[in-house]
C-alpha cells in the first residue's frame, strides 16, 4: 500500500506506537494515509480501536515475520 | 466529533508499577482523544510529590509520616519485590533497556497530552503537606466532589 507518511515505532511498546501515531497524524493533511511499523504485537487491535475513538479511518494491517505495517487514513482535523 | 468522552482515574497507591498503570492508561485515552483527568490521594499523593528538598509539615507525628512516607516519582518501591530497593532498581534497568517510558517521562507525556492533575486536599490536610510539596504539573487541589463531578460524566472511571 501507498502511504504519505511513515512512521517507524520499531522496538517500542504499548502505549509509545499510539501516543506517536497521535502526534504524527497531525502533520498529515485530511485524506493522507500513515504508514506505522511497529513489532508489538498489540497493535493489530490497538489501531483499530485507536481510529474507531478518533474517528481515522483503519486501513488494514500487512504482517511478516513479526514487522506490523499498519495503515492509517487522516479523516478529520483534530 | 461529538463531546469528547470523558476519563478519570483515581491514584490511590503510592507504588512504581500501579503508577505506571495509570499513566500508561491516561496517556493512551489521551491520544485517543478523551478528556481524562487524574484524581491522586493517599498513597497515590506520593507519585506527584516533589522528588528534591524537603516537605515541610507541622507537629512530630506528622513530620515522621512523612519522613517515613517521602514519596517522589524517583522514590516509589514497586508494590511486589521491591527488595529492599534491589528489585525496583533492576525493573527499571529492564524498562529502560526495553525502551520503555520511565514514570517521570510518564508524567511530563501526560501533560504535553493534556491530561488534568488533581490533588486530594483530605489526604495533603491530614498529612500537613502544603501544596509547595508537589510538582507544578498538578493544575488543580480538589475533594471529592470535584471526581465525582466529573466521573459521573465519565465513561471511564478507574480505581487504582
Amino acid at each position: 500500500m501507498e502511504a504519505d507518511a511513515v512512521l517507524d515505532c520499531m522496538g517500542l511498546y504499548c502505549p509509545m506506537p499510539i501516543i506517536e501515531t497521535t502526534d504524527k497524524i497531525k502533520e498529515l493533511e485530511v485524506g493522507q494515509v500513515l504508514e506505522v511499523i511497529a513489532d508489538d504485537k498489540g497493535i493489530v487491535t490497538d489501531m483499530p480501536a485507536w481510529c474507531e475513538s478518533t474517528g481515522h479511518e483503519f486501513l488494514g494491517i500487512e504482517e511478516k515475520d513479526g514487522e506490523y505495517r499498519v495503515y492509517v487514513r487522516k479523516k478529520i482535523e483534530q | 466529533m461529538a463531546e469528547k468522552e470523558k476519563v478519570t482515574i483515581v491514584v490511590f497507591s503510592g507504588e512504581l508499577d500501579k503508577a505506571l498503570a495509570s499513566f500508561n492508561i491516561a496517556t493512551t485515552a489521551a491520544g485517543m482523544g478523551m478528556d481524562v483527568t487524574m484524581f491522586f490521594t493517599f498513597w497515590g499523593l506520593n507519585v506527584i510529590k516533589k522528588n528534591r528538598g524537603p516537605l515541610k509539615s507541622k507537629g512530630l507525628m506528622r513530620k515522621m509520616l512523612n519522613w517515613m512516607n517521602r514519596g517522589g516519582s524517583q522514590r516509589l518501591p514497586l508494590s511486589k519485590f521491591h527488595m529492599f530497593g534491589l528489585g525496583t532498581w533492576m525493573m527499571k534497568k529492564l524498562m529502560g533497556e526495553e525502551r520503555m517510558l520511565s514514570l517521570e517521562d510518564s508524567i511530563a507525556m501526560a501533560k504535553r497530552l493534556g491530561v488534568k492533575f488533581i490533588a486530594c486536599t483530605n489526604s495533603i490536610g491530614v498529612m500537613g503537606l502544603g501544596e509547595d510539596a508537589f510538582i507544578p504539573e498538578v493544575d488543580g487541589f480538589a475533594g471529592a466532589a470535584t471526581f465525582l463531578g466529573e466521573a459521573r460524566k465519565g465513561t471511564v472511571n478507574l480505581f487504582v
